[in-house]
Protein backbone atom coordinates (compact mmCIF):
# COMPACT_ATOMS: atom_id res chain seq x y z
CA UNK A 1 0.00 0.00 0.00
CA UNK A 2 1.24 3.30 -1.35
CA UNK A 3 1.99 5.70 1.65
CA UNK A 4 1.41 9.76 1.27
CA UNK A 5 5.11 9.99 2.45
CA UNK A 6 6.11 8.53 -1.35
CA UNK A 7 4.31 10.48 -3.22
CA UNK A 8 6.20 13.66 -1.00
CA UNK A 9 9.52 12.57 -1.05
CA UNK A 10 9.14 12.20 -5.06
CA UNK A 11 7.54 15.49 -5.42
CA UNK A 12 11.02 16.91 -3.11
CA UNK A 13 13.07 15.21 -5.11
CA UNK A 14 11.66 16.59 -8.83
CA UNK A 15 11.64 20.05 -7.18
CA UNK A 16 14.93 19.98 -6.17
CA UNK A 17 15.90 18.72 -9.74
CA UNK A 18 13.66 21.74 -11.11
CA UNK A 19 15.90 23.86 -8.76
CA UNK A 20 19.23 22.79 -9.50
CA UNK A 21 18.42 22.71 -13.62
CA UNK A 22 17.85 26.86 -12.95
CA UNK A 23 21.17 26.83 -11.74
CA UNK A 24 23.06 24.40 -13.94
CA UNK A 25 21.31 25.75 -17.29
CA UNK A 26 22.12 29.86 -16.67
CA UNK A 27 22.65 30.35 -20.01
CA UNK A 28 19.86 28.50 -21.75
CA UNK A 29 16.28 30.08 -21.91
CA UNK A 30 14.63 27.37 -23.07
CA UNK A 31 16.85 24.68 -20.55
CA UNK A 32 15.41 27.52 -17.91
CA UNK A 33 11.70 27.62 -18.95
CA UNK A 34 11.98 23.66 -18.87
CA UNK A 35 12.99 23.61 -15.40
CA UNK A 36 10.41 25.87 -14.21
CA UNK A 37 7.72 23.07 -15.93
CA UNK A 38 9.07 20.46 -13.59
CA UNK A 39 9.06 22.44 -10.43
CA UNK A 40 5.20 23.03 -11.28
CA UNK A 41 5.22 19.34 -11.97
CA UNK A 42 6.60 18.61 -8.60
CA UNK A 43 3.93 21.18 -6.82
CA UNK A 44 1.10 19.88 -8.60
CA UNK A 45 2.78 16.36 -7.47
CA UNK A 46 2.00 17.66 -3.89
CA UNK A 47 -1.74 18.93 -4.30
CA UNK A 48 -2.68 15.33 -6.05
CA UNK A 49 -1.18 13.34 -3.23
CA UNK A 50 -2.88 15.25 -0.59
CA UNK A 51 -5.81 15.52 -2.75
CA UNK A 52 -6.18 11.71 -2.48
CA UNK A 53 -5.33 11.12 0.73
CA UNK A 54 -7.81 13.60 2.04
CA UNK A 55 -10.48 12.54 0.05
CA UNK A 56 -11.20 15.97 -0.65
CA UNK A 57 -11.55 17.28 -4.77
CA UNK A 58 -10.30 20.94 -3.89
CA UNK A 59 -6.75 20.08 -4.01
CA UNK A 60 -7.16 18.90 -7.53
CA UNK A 61 -9.39 22.21 -8.90
CA UNK A 62 -6.18 23.68 -7.16
CA UNK A 63 -4.23 21.82 -9.94
CA UNK A 64 -6.00 22.26 -12.83
CA UNK A 65 -5.75 26.01 -12.39
CA UNK A 66 -2.38 25.60 -12.29
CA UNK A 67 -2.19 23.75 -15.28
CA UNK A 68 -3.88 26.26 -16.97
CA UNK A 69 -1.65 29.18 -16.03
CA UNK A 70 1.41 27.09 -16.83
CA UNK A 71 0.79 26.43 -20.10
CA UNK A 72 -0.18 30.29 -20.69
CA UNK A 73 3.07 31.38 -18.87
CA UNK A 74 4.71 28.86 -21.33
CA UNK A 75 3.23 29.99 -24.69
CA UNK A 76 3.77 33.68 -23.27
CA UNK A 77 7.36 32.39 -22.50
CA UNK A 78 8.20 31.14 -25.45
CA UNK A 79 6.84 33.78 -27.66
CA UNK A 80 8.89 36.51 -25.32
CA UNK A 81 11.84 33.89 -26.64
CA UNK A 82 11.27 33.87 -30.32
CA UNK A 83 11.28 37.79 -30.71
CA UNK A 84 14.56 37.72 -28.54
CA UNK A 85 16.03 35.74 -31.09
CA UNK A 86 14.49 37.61 -33.52
CA UNK A 87 15.50 40.69 -32.38
CA UNK A 88 18.93 39.72 -30.63
CA UNK A 89 20.09 36.72 -32.25
CA UNK A 90 20.51 34.14 -29.42
CA UNK A 91 19.04 33.08 -26.58
CA UNK A 92 22.14 33.21 -24.21
CA UNK A 93 20.58 34.94 -20.95
CA UNK A 94 24.41 36.41 -20.37
CA UNK A 95 23.42 38.63 -23.58
CA UNK A 96 20.43 40.51 -22.34
CA UNK A 97 22.17 43.03 -20.58
CA UNK A 98 20.70 46.40 -22.25
CA UNK A 99 19.02 47.30 -18.79
CA UNK A 100 22.29 47.52 -16.95
CA UNK A 101 23.15 50.57 -15.30
CA UNK B 1 2.03 -4.44 -3.57
CA UNK B 2 1.44 -4.83 -7.62
CA UNK B 3 0.63 -0.92 -6.84
CA UNK B 4 4.10 -0.04 -5.21
CA UNK B 5 5.90 -1.64 -7.92
CA UNK B 6 4.46 0.38 -10.36
CA UNK B 7 4.88 3.44 -8.32
CA UNK B 8 8.80 2.96 -7.90
CA UNK B 9 8.95 2.11 -11.66
CA UNK B 10 7.34 5.06 -12.90
CA UNK B 11 8.67 7.30 -10.31
CA UNK B 12 12.39 5.68 -12.01
CA UNK B 13 11.18 6.85 -15.05
CA UNK B 14 10.59 10.32 -13.84
CA UNK B 15 13.21 11.21 -12.04
CA UNK B 16 15.53 9.70 -14.55
CA UNK B 17 13.97 11.57 -16.90
CA UNK B 18 14.22 14.69 -15.44
CA UNK B 19 17.72 14.53 -14.87
CA UNK B 20 18.11 14.09 -18.20
CA UNK B 21 16.33 17.27 -18.85
CA UNK B 22 18.69 19.62 -17.08
CA UNK B 23 21.88 17.43 -17.91
CA UNK B 24 21.28 16.95 -21.68
CA UNK B 25 23.31 18.67 -24.55
CA UNK B 26 20.84 19.36 -26.83
CA UNK B 27 17.40 21.32 -26.25
CA UNK B 28 15.55 18.61 -28.17
CA UNK B 29 17.07 15.69 -26.15
CA UNK B 30 15.92 18.52 -22.92
CA UNK B 31 12.34 18.55 -24.23
CA UNK B 32 11.70 15.26 -25.35
CA UNK B 33 12.70 14.12 -21.56
CA UNK B 34 10.47 16.49 -20.83
CA UNK B 35 7.60 14.65 -22.60
CA UNK B 36 9.00 11.42 -21.05
CA UNK B 37 8.64 12.89 -18.03
CA UNK B 38 5.52 14.02 -18.22
CA UNK B 39 4.00 10.87 -19.38
CA UNK B 40 5.01 8.99 -16.23
CA UNK B 41 3.89 11.72 -14.37
CA UNK B 42 0.62 11.10 -15.80
CA UNK B 43 0.58 7.67 -14.91
CA UNK B 44 1.41 8.26 -11.23
CA UNK B 45 -1.39 10.57 -11.14
CA UNK B 46 -3.45 7.92 -12.49
CA UNK B 47 -2.50 5.92 -9.64
CA UNK B 48 -3.46 8.27 -7.39
CA UNK B 49 -7.05 8.65 -8.57
CA UNK B 50 -6.34 11.61 -10.25
CA UNK B 51 -7.68 10.50 -13.47
CA UNK B 52 -9.01 13.25 -15.13
CA UNK B 53 -5.74 15.23 -14.51
CA UNK B 54 -3.32 12.59 -15.44
CA UNK B 55 -5.21 12.39 -18.75
CA UNK B 56 -5.25 16.19 -19.13
CA UNK B 57 -1.73 16.45 -18.05
CA UNK B 58 -0.92 14.02 -21.24
CA UNK B 59 -3.49 16.12 -23.39
CA UNK B 60 -2.32 19.87 -22.69
CA UNK B 61 1.09 19.38 -22.16
CA UNK B 62 2.22 16.31 -24.36
CA UNK B 63 0.03 17.26 -27.09
CA UNK B 64 0.31 21.20 -26.82
CA UNK B 65 3.11 22.52 -24.99
CA UNK B 66 5.90 20.42 -25.49
CA UNK B 67 5.29 20.49 -29.20
CA UNK B 68 5.31 24.25 -28.58
CA UNK B 69 8.63 23.90 -27.02
CA UNK B 70 10.32 21.41 -29.74
CA UNK B 71 8.96 23.99 -32.48
CA UNK B 72 10.67 26.81 -30.86
CA UNK B 73 13.88 24.48 -29.92
CA UNK B 74 13.86 23.56 -33.64
CA UNK B 75 13.07 27.12 -35.23
CA UNK B 76 15.90 28.80 -33.30
CA UNK B 77 19.45 28.69 -34.57
CA UNK B 78 20.83 27.68 -31.26
CA UNK B 79 24.95 27.73 -30.67
CA UNK B 80 25.06 25.05 -28.45
CA UNK B 81 28.73 25.24 -27.35
CA UNK B 82 28.23 28.91 -26.43
CA UNK B 83 25.08 27.99 -24.08
CA UNK B 84 27.37 25.21 -22.52
CA UNK B 85 30.01 27.15 -21.38
CA UNK B 86 29.93 27.30 -17.45
CA UNK B 87 28.14 24.63 -17.01
CA UNK B 88 30.59 22.59 -15.01
CA UNK B 89 31.75 25.85 -13.06
CA UNK B 90 27.96 25.63 -12.02
CA UNK B 91 27.83 21.63 -11.06
CA UNK B 92 28.99 21.81 -7.45
CA UNK B 93 26.78 24.74 -6.50
CA UNK B 94 23.31 23.37 -8.58
CA UNK B 95 24.00 20.04 -6.36
CA UNK B 96 24.74 21.88 -3.32
CA UNK B 97 21.52 23.40 -3.56
CA UNK B 98 19.47 20.41 -5.08
CA UNK B 99 21.05 18.19 -2.15
CA UNK B 100 19.89 20.78 0.49
CA UNK B 101 16.79 21.52 -0.67
CA UNK B 102 16.21 17.49 -0.90
CA UNK B 103 17.56 17.14 2.59
CA UNK B 104 15.17 20.08 4.30
CA UNK B 105 12.33 18.91 2.86
CA UNK B 106 13.18 15.20 3.65
CA UNK B 107 13.59 16.77 7.95
CA UNK B 108 10.38 18.53 7.45
CA UNK B 109 8.56 15.29 6.27
CA UNK B 110 10.39 12.68 9.14
CA UNK B 111 10.16 15.44 11.96
CA UNK B 112 7.59 13.72 14.77
CA UNK B 113 5.07 16.67 14.25
CA UNK B 114 4.45 15.47 10.45
CA UNK B 115 2.32 12.64 11.12
CA UNK B 116 1.20 11.59 7.91
CA UNK B 117 1.05 7.63 8.83
CA UNK B 118 -2.59 7.83 9.87
CA UNK B 119 -3.66 9.19 6.69
CA UNK B 120 -4.81 6.52 3.86
CA UNK B 121 -6.01 6.00 0.72
CA UNK B 122 -9.13 3.45 1.63
CA UNK B 123 -10.32 6.06 5.06
CA UNK B 124 -10.74 8.90 1.92
CA UNK B 125 -11.86 7.15 -0.97
CA UNK B 126 -14.49 5.02 1.20
CA UNK B 127 -16.57 8.70 0.97
CA UNK B 128 -15.79 9.59 -2.21
CA UNK B 129 -17.70 9.16 -5.50
CA UNK B 130 -16.35 6.48 -8.05
CA UNK B 131 -16.09 8.97 -10.71
CA UNK B 132 -13.12 11.21 -10.88
CA UNK B 133 -14.60 13.60 -13.70
CA UNK B 134 -18.12 13.88 -12.67
CA UNK B 135 -16.84 14.87 -9.01
CA UNK B 136 -14.51 17.17 -10.44
CA UNK B 137 -17.06 19.01 -12.81
CA UNK B 138 -19.70 19.00 -9.69
CA UNK B 139 -16.99 21.16 -7.98
CA UNK B 140 -15.90 22.89 -10.97
CA UNK B 141 -18.86 24.63 -12.34
CA UNK B 142 -20.50 25.46 -9.13
CA UNK B 143 -18.09 26.27 -6.42
CA UNK B 144 -15.20 27.53 -8.79
CA UNK B 145 -17.16 28.71 -11.30
CA UNK B 146 -15.81 32.45 -11.55
CA UNK B 147 -11.94 30.97 -11.13
CA UNK B 148 -12.97 28.93 -14.01
CA UNK B 149 -13.80 32.11 -16.21
CA UNK B 150 -11.14 33.91 -14.91
CA UNK B 151 -9.05 30.76 -16.14
CA UNK B 152 -10.71 31.25 -19.57
CA UNK B 153 -9.44 34.41 -19.71
CA UNK B 154 -6.19 33.70 -18.93
CA UNK B 155 -5.85 31.52 -22.21
CA UNK B 156 -7.76 33.62 -24.57
CA UNK B 157 -4.82 36.84 -22.70
CA UNK B 158 -2.28 34.14 -23.34
CA UNK B 159 -3.20 33.50 -26.83
CA UNK B 160 -3.20 37.34 -27.93
CA UNK B 161 -0.09 37.96 -26.52
CA UNK B 162 1.62 35.56 -27.87
CA UNK B 163 0.09 36.35 -31.26
CA UNK B 164 1.11 39.91 -30.95
CA UNK B 165 4.54 39.46 -29.77
CA UNK B 166 5.32 37.26 -32.55
CA UNK B 167 3.18 38.80 -34.89
CA UNK B 168 5.70 40.67 -37.81
CA UNK B 169 3.67 42.89 -40.07
CA UNK B 170 6.09 42.34 -43.44
CA UNK B 171 6.46 45.86 -45.70
CA UNK B 172 5.13 45.26 -49.43
CA UNK B 173 1.65 42.86 -48.45
CA UNK B 174 -1.46 44.39 -49.84
CA UNK B 175 -4.07 45.15 -46.63
CA UNK B 176 -7.15 46.86 -46.06
CA UNK B 177 -6.60 50.18 -43.90
CA UNK B 178 -9.87 50.35 -42.83
CA UNK B 179 -9.51 53.79 -40.65
CA UNK B 180 -8.40 55.39 -44.65
CA UNK B 181 -11.41 53.98 -45.70
CA UNK B 182 -13.90 55.09 -43.13
CA UNK B 183 -12.41 58.51 -43.12
CA UNK B 184 -12.69 59.32 -46.84
CA UNK B 185 -14.85 62.25 -48.30
CA UNK B 186 -17.19 62.90 -51.23
CA UNK B 187 -14.48 65.29 -52.72
CA UNK B 188 -11.55 62.83 -52.45
CA UNK B 189 -13.63 60.07 -54.70
CA UNK B 190 -16.17 62.02 -57.18
CA UNK B 191 -15.10 64.41 -59.60
CA UNK B 192 -18.09 66.37 -61.29
CA UNK B 193 -17.77 67.16 -64.98
CA UNK B 194 -19.76 69.36 -66.45
CA UNK B 195 -20.34 68.63 -70.34
CA UNK B 196 -22.04 69.58 -73.03
CA UNK B 197 -25.50 66.92 -73.96
CA UNK B 198 -24.49 65.41 -77.43
CA UNK B 199 -26.72 65.66 -80.46
CA UNK B 200 -28.25 61.95 -80.72
CA UNK B 201 -26.95 61.85 -84.42
CA UNK B 202 -30.14 60.82 -86.74
CA UNK B 203 -29.10 58.69 -89.96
Amino acid sequence: MLALSDYLVLSALLFSIGMAGIFLNRKNAIVLLMSIELILLAVNFNFIAFSSFLGDIHGQVFVFFILTVAAAESAIGLAILVVLFRNRGSINVGDLDTMRG
Amino acid sequence: MIEKIIFYVFAAILLAAATLVITARNPVHSALSLVLAFFSSAALWLLAEAEFLGIALILVYVGAVMVLFLFVVMMLDINLSVLREGFARYLPLGALVGVIMVLQMLLVLGSAEVDLGTLSTEAASASTEPNNIRLLGSVLYTVYVYPFELAAMVLLLAIIAAIMLTHRRRGGTKHQDISAQVRTRKEDRVRMVRMPTERKNDS
